[in-house]
């Protein structure tokens, strides 16, 4: 988002979570040409270009190859509904900066709440010391990295009052309320979050971003003759509040409450290997599982993905193409820059069926030689950055979803899942099916509930036999969590055949 | 900040958020500083300082009730973040059972302290804690030419908390834990298993300090031959290290907020069995250097020992203020402290031992349970067992099943639980657990 400097300056309206006091004009153009966004970002965490300059000779002073500076400052506010009322909100600040130094592979962190000079030279000191030797006090020149704007907004959260979120939550409630006698209790959570970031390292690059992201869940529960199901239904985006709009509320609540009914009906398959149908859209969650960590280049280069000797080397059949893209329009997984500053990118993880690139951040493609993707990523300034998927998808292939699940006997068709893990040195991965069918003799059948699949990376992803010409994003409120770190991500798939899953079930 | 200057903190803001239209208010300061270090294949890999500041606030204005939280503490920023939440609470929907807790439950002082700070870990040398890392790693590096990587772990955190509500209490504590553990990855037949050990404590003179990166690598070199078995009923024994993973669903829906929002499977179940006699658990926050111990609670309710299950039978949910007025319930308190599940007689090794054709579960992948109903479904890999003896390790399975029913299915607890986790519990042996495989 561009702002004018002054704008800056506002003392917030009457969101939840205040905004920081800034001081109304600092000098921080001394001579150096930045823009006025720059400069606003600058004023914004209150600190000049000389400051950035000094806080980087200083965590370079003993010897390291490399430093960077991640400002950030968040603001969070949640709106629940509980009980058929918006009784309940919070908020959260986050204000600081992440200091690394790089030396070679190793890392050293520290990070500070505090943006005053003593306190960055301080934090930089700390993070230095992993380097021993003596440092290179030359500082490069500022040059000002003019990224592109995925994530346009027209009305910012920090100018919308939860009294204009109110009435959405209130008509999720009403309306599943209505939609069906046996709901009992609805919830629903809207939560949205801006950050403003500034991300300033030792080869001079100066860039800067406002992320907005909102996410709302509504959770459906029913009860019937004694029996309770629930079911929840999500929606994410990088958006302002212009994300809020009735057909939106509509198109979610009568989700839940059409997946909480079926619920009703499911059954337990049978237990063990089958043909799995994946569904397209939510279903992503295989690539994002099954491959996408795995293909996370840290793993790579500490040897310890069962895809680490694998770049270059045929895993799917010709018609698989698995994306990781960082660049779509308000995606809850897309960035304008990295949290490195790197440009985010499409990235082609497997063309045509041979495995083409890893997910880098700095330190792994310095170590494979090749240009960043854009994935070094990182949960706030608290955190250093690692490889993180964005948004995961599969390229259409040449089968339709029809014959897809006629070619199946005995199966089942996965259609939306709460969650998934991967261990990425043996491949194991899992991924927990919330609602689906069988599939008996090449038709939908009974609706399934509630079962884990387990499978390994590279014979399921050898293992896709056939994919559709149907491939969808999921806008689901996804979020990835790796080394205690929790990002945004998002996923994507085309109707595809897996031969052989093993699926939880009874062996009755 | 000591806590004099915590104290004078929060005190500043209760006044100025009652002035500011506020009838009742919480606030908490915490502060932490931690030191993590990562050695990796004989060097250091990461090197991270942290310090943290945190003041969080409730507040219930007019009946209406909303939490705030920020890490800019200076007076006037916090003022006017106050002044912002308090005008946003003011357009939100009221709900009467929104208040502080009655000041009768509150900790009044006297209890024996926990005894979980070890202030002297600030005093070690970074060195120190370097050089264990590096003991850890070379406990493994270089042992077996399998190894592909070895990565050895110290951490440190120190946490001061204070607690001040408009309504009379007044509380800090302070606690320290400290880590070491190191995983260890092979290359194996099947692919690159990675396993761990970790060992923690309260402090760091009792921490232990030998036979990590040892373990990790002894783990890890059992995973050769990895494989799926045919699915069908098995016995399930689940070693100390992974069984809160399985307990875990079971404790969520002790929750207050679990039984009202019609989440828990437990709801009603007050005074009935939930499960075998095997199955004695109490909630002890008063066990001297205990990981959970505590004299109070997140809201200032005084800590005290409960029975949650008696041979079986359900005696106490873990209910907070405001669910306790809504579920007409006496509050105990919202969180556990020490789970203490009562011991068996034989260690894992023995139960292994009366096992004809069963899985011992060393680790789950994945899964989830339904709280509303507890039907669940959890990835697991481990040993096949057959007449007492380990044959191989599995992967690539599932056990599926209903929480009403699995801890029906509990027939002996070990007597074995890991010191320096908050949850006491030892290994579990179920019978006839659906598994899922080839």
């Amino acid at each position: 988002m561009n702002f004018k400097r002054r704008e800056f300056v506002r003392l917030g309206g009457i969101s939840l979570a205040g905004t920081i006091l800034v001081p109304p004009f600092l000098k921080s153009c001394s001579g150096i040409p930045i823009s006025d966004n720059a400069s606003g970002y600058l004023d914004h965490f209150e600190v000049t270009p000389q400051q950035l300059q000094n806080v980087i000779k200083a965590a370079l002073a003993k010897g390291g190859d490399y430093a960077d500076l991640f400002f950030e400052h968040t603001l969070s506010n949640y709106s629940t509904l509980e009980d058929g009322k918006v009784n309940q909100a919070s908020s959260n600040i986050g204000f600081g900066v992440g200091i690394r130094v790089l030396k070679g592979d190793q890392t050293g962190y520290a990070f500070s709440e505090n943006v005053t000079p003593e306190a960055m030279l301080k934090a930089a000191a700390t993070a230095a010391s992993i380097a021993d030797s003596s440092g290179n006090l030359i500082t490069a020149d500022i040059s000002e990295y003019i990224s592109p704007n995925l994530y346009p907004v027209k009305t910012s959260w920090e100018n919308t009052s939860v009294k204009d979120k109110i009435p959405y939550l209130q008509r999720i409630n009403d309306t599943v309320f209505a939609s069906d006698k046996r709901v009992t209790k609805v919830n629903a959570t809207l939560g949205d979050t801006t950050s403003y970031i500034l991300f300033y390292n030792s080869e001079g690059r100066l860039a800067y971003d406002f992320r907005p992201l909102v996410f709302i869940y509504v959770t459906c529960i029913m009860e019937k003759d004694g029996r309770i199901e629930n079911a929840t239904a999500s929606r994410s985006s990088r958006q302002g509040s212009e994300f809020l709009t009735n057909e939106l509320i509509d198109t979610l609540s009568a989700e839940s409450v059409e997946k909480t009914s079926l619920l009703y009906e499911a059954v337990k398959p049978k237990a063990g290997e089958m043909e799995v149908v994946m569904s397209a859209g939510e279903s992503g969650i295989l690539l994002h599982e099954a491959i996408g960590h795995s293909f996370e280049a840290d793993f790579n280069r500490k040897k310890t993905s069962i895809f680490c000797d694998k770049i270059g080397l045929k895993v799917a059949e010709d018609f698989v193409n698995i994306i990781d893209d960082g660049t779509l329009a308000s995606d809850r997984g897309s960035l304008n820059f990295d949290d490195e500053g790197n440009q985010t990118e499409r990235t082609v993880l497997v063309g045509n069926g041979i495995l083409t690139s890893y997910i880098h951040d700095r330190i792994s493609s310095n170590f494979y030689k090749v240009k960043p993707t854009g994935n070094g990523r990182r949960q706030d300034f608290r955190n250093v950055p690692l490889p993180r998927m964005r948004c995961t998808t599969m390229e259409n292939g040449p089968h339709k979803k029809e014959e897809i699940i006629e070619s199946v006997k005995n199966g089942i068709y996965v259609e939306t899942f709460s969650n998934g893990q991967v261990n990425t040195g043996q491949g194991d991965f899992t991924f927990f099916v919330k609602t689906g069918n069988l599939i008996e003799n090449g038709k939908l059948t009974r609706p399934i509930k509630d079962i884990n699949i387990i499978g390994n990376g590279p014979k399921a992803l050898a293992d896709i036999v056939m994919v559709a010409d149907d491939a969808r994003l999921s806008a689901g409120t996804w979020t990835c969590g790796k080394a205690g770190q929790s990002v945004p991500v998002t996923m994507g798939l085309p109707t595809v055949k897996i031969k052989k899953l093993v699926v939880g079930g009874t062996n009755a | 900040m000591d806590t004099k200057e915590k104290q004078n903190l929060a005190e500043m803001v209760i006044d100025h958020a009652l002035k500011g239209g506020a009838q009742q208010v919480s606030v908490n300061i915490t502060e932490s500083r931690s030191n993590n270090i990562e050695i990796r294949d004989q060097k250091i890999d990461n090197l991270t300082e942290s310090n943290r500041n945190s003041l969080s606030i409730i507040l219930y204005v007019d009946k209406k009730y909303s939490t705030h939280s920020t890490n800019r503490l200076r007076k006037e920023d916090l003022f006017k973040f106050t002044d912002e939440a308090i005008a946003a609470t003011k357009f939100l929907g009221e709900d009467e059972f929104r208040t502080l807790p009655d000041p009768e439950l509150f900790y009044k002082g006297g209890g024996a302290d926990p005894a979980i700070l070890d202030s002297t870990i600030e005093a070690i040398e970074p060195k120190t804690k370097i050089d264990l890392a590096r003991q850890v790693h070379d406990e493994a590096f270089g042992k077996d030419d399998r190894i592909i990587s070895v990565s050895s772990y110290y951490s440190d955190t120190i946490r001061n908390r204070l607690l001040v509500t408009s309504n009379g209490f007044m509380g800090a504590n302070a606690r320290s834990d400290i880590s070491l553990s190191a995983s260890v990855a092979i290359k194996s037949d099947t692919g690159r298993p990675e396993d761990y050990w970790s060992e923690s404590a309260q402090f760091f003179n009792k921490l232990k300090k030998e036979s990590i990166g040892k373990n990790a690598l002894d783990r890890v070199l059992q995973k050769f031959g990895m494989k799926k078995i045919s699915s069908g009923k098995y016995t399930m024994v689940v070693e100390n290290r992974v069984v809160p993973n399985l307990l875990s669903p079971f404790y969520n829906a002790l929750q207050g907020s679990s039984i009202y929002q019609k989440q828990s499977f437990l709801a009603g179940k007050l005074d009935k069995a939930v499960g075998s006699k095997v199955m004695t658990i109490d909630d002890d926050p008063a066990i001297p250097s205990g990981p959970g111990s505590k004299l109070f609670d997140d809201e200032g309710l005084a800590s005290m020992k409960r029975t949650i299950l008696e041979a079986g039978v359900l005696r106490n949910y873990y209910i907070d203020t405001y669910y306790g007025k809504k579920l007409k319930m006496k509050p105990t308190s919202g969180s556990s402290s020490n789970v203490i599940f009562t011991l068996g007689n034989r260690d894992m090794a023995a139960m292994l031992n009366s096992i004809k054709k069963g899985i011992v579960v060393t680790g789950f992948n994945g899964g989830n349970c339904n709280g509303s109903t507890g039907d669940f479904s959890y990835g697991i890999e481990g040993f096949y067992v057959e007449n007492g003896k380990i044959v191989h390790p599995v992967n690539e399975m599932n056990i599926s099943g209903n929480m009403n029913d699995i801890w029906f299915r509990l027939a002996e607890a070990g007597n074995d639980i890991i010191e320096g986790n908050s949850f006491r519990i030892p290994s579990l042996l179920f019978d006839n657990i659906d598994f899922s495989g080839i």
